[in-house]
């Protein structure tokens, strides 16, 4: 979400880096870069200026001159201001000692307020609780008609009835309370911050249920708006959080840097998808690393530790260690896909990793459905020549084309990316691989520069990758991305895959 | 149907900036505040043109435009030899009239039945539009078929049948899930077979990065050209509230759906809207409607003079 800035801010870098050391006039560019940046992001005019004003003051304090490598220290001094702009820690939920803990969710039309709603009831039962939805939005045609949906698909009730909203939002409430659930989760009307009246109602209603949580649902695609977004409705309800929605898209989300600096208070969740499970606690600390380029591997981390879970678990770990051992067969190959889907598809995977290049890939149509055909045909094969494909040959391809209703061109494309995969892999067993990647200054950066450092920006330090699985797994798809194939071209109606392999290319 | 018939609708009638100025009354022009302090300076000097671009900055014109923009206004000043700051609001209105105005701002409905696709990103305002658009279109006397082809997000077909229903249109819908070309297809033939003049088709609101959405939303169009009616129109619609990615997501629907036009929606709450320079400017590609408010007659053509007024303010601003 945040490639534009990442790409940016690499640029700007990127040049002070092949100068080694910084003259004045390098930091006014480097700065002026910066300024652009964060206004491509959609980052407030006035946050802009104050963070640019002091990113100049503490580089122009820091003895530059004198220090080895003066790009990563001013690479350094804007990630930390990122990280302080944007909050330290991630918000977390404390439930009211008297249940229902009441949530209130507000914001513009169009923000996403009634899915934000069903996926944070979702992620509250996830949790062990029992969440009631209560539908307020009596505005919209068949708003709460999507919130049923909505709701039947995370298995959670709904109270909703045609009074008015502050009646609907306070029986909500008593309902929660009569049947025993211990969350309320209360979905309203979008309306303009101009609309006194509408604010007013919004008011009626917060304090006829005096809601412990009031998020306002802010679109990541939100421009210079946002901040008066954040202040008049803090201003009229008084906001605990905000829950940035649509960050799956290539919005770079300045929104929430001006927020938080401007109104104060932090993003708690992000909506990350379409699906209702696309929805997390939101990482303030991780969104400055992702703004700098270093990507969200934490996340992703985590996410491919639920995946391994289990008895997973086992099968992973041997999976890796026959991959460490080059001993790498289409059955892992299949494996690592059905993995891959598991982690959210592909495209989410990529999107995640730290490169600009991986992030334009997910944009630019890395397609699951290939990945549902590559699957196939792995599937259409015999165990034999699985584990041997050399020898598949003209009427074997032609069998397998066939069984898996693809081509025989692409089964050849398969086994043409298959063996380019294995080669990778065998070259990745070479003890040096986790320091042969890094270009720029080498070794030279602060200590606790983590494993595949790009560039001089630094994968997080200290573990960032929680277990060797999913580290395992990160760098197989990184050596695929960079290892093989023509891009994916994003022509429309591309989807129909006619190169089920082509991971895209640089 | 008479498509030069323009001016029978609530949609066609020539705006005129005296139409949109009550209804932006309370979201004050967005540069209203930082353009006047910045043109109330004595002189139009180096500070006075950052505070400028500040100002055009702040509503969400993109850098690389508040840039043109001002090297234009410079170049106006230094010929008018103007050194006054309260000279340059006039040629900021101008320079933003004259990149906006578009000679085929007109929506074409010629065919029998015309056409129109409205596309755009999750939220921003297709079935508000559509259902304003039929209202309009049937007051002024057409008869018009609406499309819902929106059968991913719950509860769209009820929002769009709730609409159809205010504006006396007929309601074409498919199931939940269900193949969406496949319902532009058979409103359009079902308009075709009772003599419709007018199909709008509501599309599943999608992020223009979904690559697998945009692929399905090109069939649709490929699948709407063959149905027996004209495609007149494909319209995105832009929430006057989007930053910078506005740009990204009327390029990138175009080269999937080919857009025709941009629907400025939302523009009440916050007159700022600043992407439309962006998507003029780089793409060519014209604002043909702007959403003024929550009723059925708050659906305006766009009128870049009116625009223009409503983003820069007014002397007494």
């Amino acid at each position: 979400m945040f490639e534009t800035l990442s790409g940016h801010l690499e640029e700007v870098f990127g040049r002070l880096r092949r100068k080694g050391r910084l003259r004045p006039q390098d930091i006014e560019e480097a700065l002026d870069g910066i300024r652009r940046a964060l206004l491509a992001a959609d980052v407030a005019v006035e946050v802009t200026a104050a963070f640019r004003e002091r990113v100049r003051e503490r580089a122009l304090a820091t003895d530059l001159h004198r220090a080895l490598n003066p790009a990563q220290q001013v690479v350094r001094i804007v990630h930390e201001e990122l990280v302080r702009t944007l909050g330290g820690e991630a918000a977390s939920i404390t439930f009211a000692p008297r249940p229902p803990t009441v949530v209130l969710l507000a914001g513009l039309q169009g923000s996403g307020k009634t899915t934000a709603a069903a996926k944070l009831a979702r992620w509250f039962r996830g949790r062990g609780r029992s969440p009631l939805l209560v539908g307020a939005d009596l505005t919209r045609p068949a708003a709460v008609e999507q919130l049923r949906v909505l709701a039947s698909q995370v298995g959670v009730p709904v109270f909703s009835e045609a009074t008015d909203p502050v009646g609907v939002a306070a029986a909500g409430v008593a309902e929660a309370r009569r049947l025993g659930r211990d969350v309320v989760v209360c979905d309203t009307a979008g309306r303009q911050i101009v609309d006194d009246d509408l604010m007013a109602e919004l008011r009626g209603i917060s304090q006829a249920i005096e809601p412990h949580y009031t998020f306002l649902v802010l679109d990541a695609m939100t421009g210079q708006e946002a901040v008066r977004v954040g202040e008049r409705f803090g201003e009229v309800l008084g906001l605990d959080g905000v829950i940035l929605t649509k960050l799956d898209g290539d919005a770079r989300g300045g929104a929430a840097l001006s927020i938080r600096e401007v109104v104060g208070c932090p993003v708690t969740f992000a909506s990350v998808g379409e699906r209702v499970g696309d929805f997390e606690p939101f990482h303030p600390d991780r969104l400055a690393g992702r703004i700098l380029g270093m990507g969200d591997l934490l996340s992703l981390a985590e996410k491919a530790e639920a995946a391994y879970e289990g008895e997973q678990a086992a099968e992973a770990a041997e999976a890796a260690e026959r991959v460490l051992a080059g001993e790498f067969t289409l059955d892992d190959f299949s494996e690592q896909m059905r993995q891959m889907r598991k982690l959210g598809g592909l495209g989410d995977v990529l999107a995640h990793l730290p490169s600009a290049e991986a992030a334009q890939a997910a944009e630019s149509g890395v397609d699951d459905r290939r990945l549902a055909r590559m699957e196939a045909i792995i599937c259409s094969m015999t165990p034999a020549e699985r584990a041997q494909p050399a020898i598949i040959d003209g009427s074997r391809r032609r069998r397998i084309a066939a069984g898996s209703g693809t081509t025989t061109a692409e089964v050849a494309e398969l086994l043409r990316n298959f063996a380019a995969a294995r080669k990778m892999m065998r070259s990745a067993r070479a003890p040096t691989r986790r320091s042969t990647k890094g270009r720029g200054s080498k070794g030279r950066g602060p200590k606790g520069r983590g494993p595949r450092g790009r560039g001089g920006s630094r994968v997080t330090p200290a573990g960032g990758v929680r277990t060797a699985a999913a580290a395992d797994l990160l760098e197989q798809l990184q050596d695929l991305e960079s290892g093989s194939g023509r891009p994916a071209g994003p022509s429309p109606g591309g989807s129909e895959g006619r190169d089920p392999l082509a991971f895209p290319g640089r | 149907m008479a498509p030069e018939r323009a001016g029978a609708g609530t949609a066609t009638e020539p705006a005129g900036a005296s139409r949109w100025r009550p209804r932006l009354a309370k979201a004050r022009a967005a540069l209203g505040e930082r353009l006047g302090s910045a043109l109330a300076r004595r002189d139009l000097d180096a500070t006075t043109w950052e505070a400028l671009e500040e100002a055009l900055l702040g509503a969400d014109v993109s850098l690389d435009v508040a840039e043109e923009l001002l090297a234009r206004l410079r170049a106006e000043a230094a010929e008018r030899r103007t050194g006054d700051p309260r000279d340059v609001r006039g040629l900021l209105r101008d320079a933003i009239a004259d990149l906006m105005h578009s000679p085929d701002g007109e929506l074409d409905r010629s065919g029998s039945p015309a056409v129109w696709l409205l596309v755009g990103v999750n939220g921003s305002g297709k079935t508000t539009t559509i259902g304003k658009l039929a209202h309009a279109e049937a007051a002024a006397g057409r008869r018009v078929v609406l499309a819902a082809a929106d059968t991913f997000r719950a509860a769209a077909t009820e929002q769009l049948a709730a609409w159809a229903e205010r504006a006396g249109a007929q309601l074409v819908r498919g199931n939940p899930g269900g193949d969406p070309a496949a319902v532009v297809f058979d409103a359009i033939s079902h308009a075709a077979a009772a003599g419709a003049d007018l199909v709008i088709a509501d599309t599943a609101g999608r992020l223009h990065t979904n690559h697998n959405l945009m692929g399905e939303l090109a069939k649709i169009r490929r699948v709407a050209e063959r149905a027996p009616g004209q495609l007149r129109e494909v319209l995105v619609t832009l929430d006057a509230t989007v930053g910078q990615n506005g740009l990204a997501q009327a390029r990138t629907f175009g080269e999937a759906a080919g857009v025709t036009g941009v629907v400025l929606t939302k523009l009440d709450g916050s007159a700022r809207g600043g992407s439309v320079l962006s998507v003029r400017a780089e793409l060519g590609v014209p604002v043909k409607l702007v959403g003024l408010g929550e009723g059925t007659g708050d659906l305006v053509p766009f009128d870049a003079a009116a625009f223009a007024s409503a983003l820069v303010g007014t002397e007494e601003t």
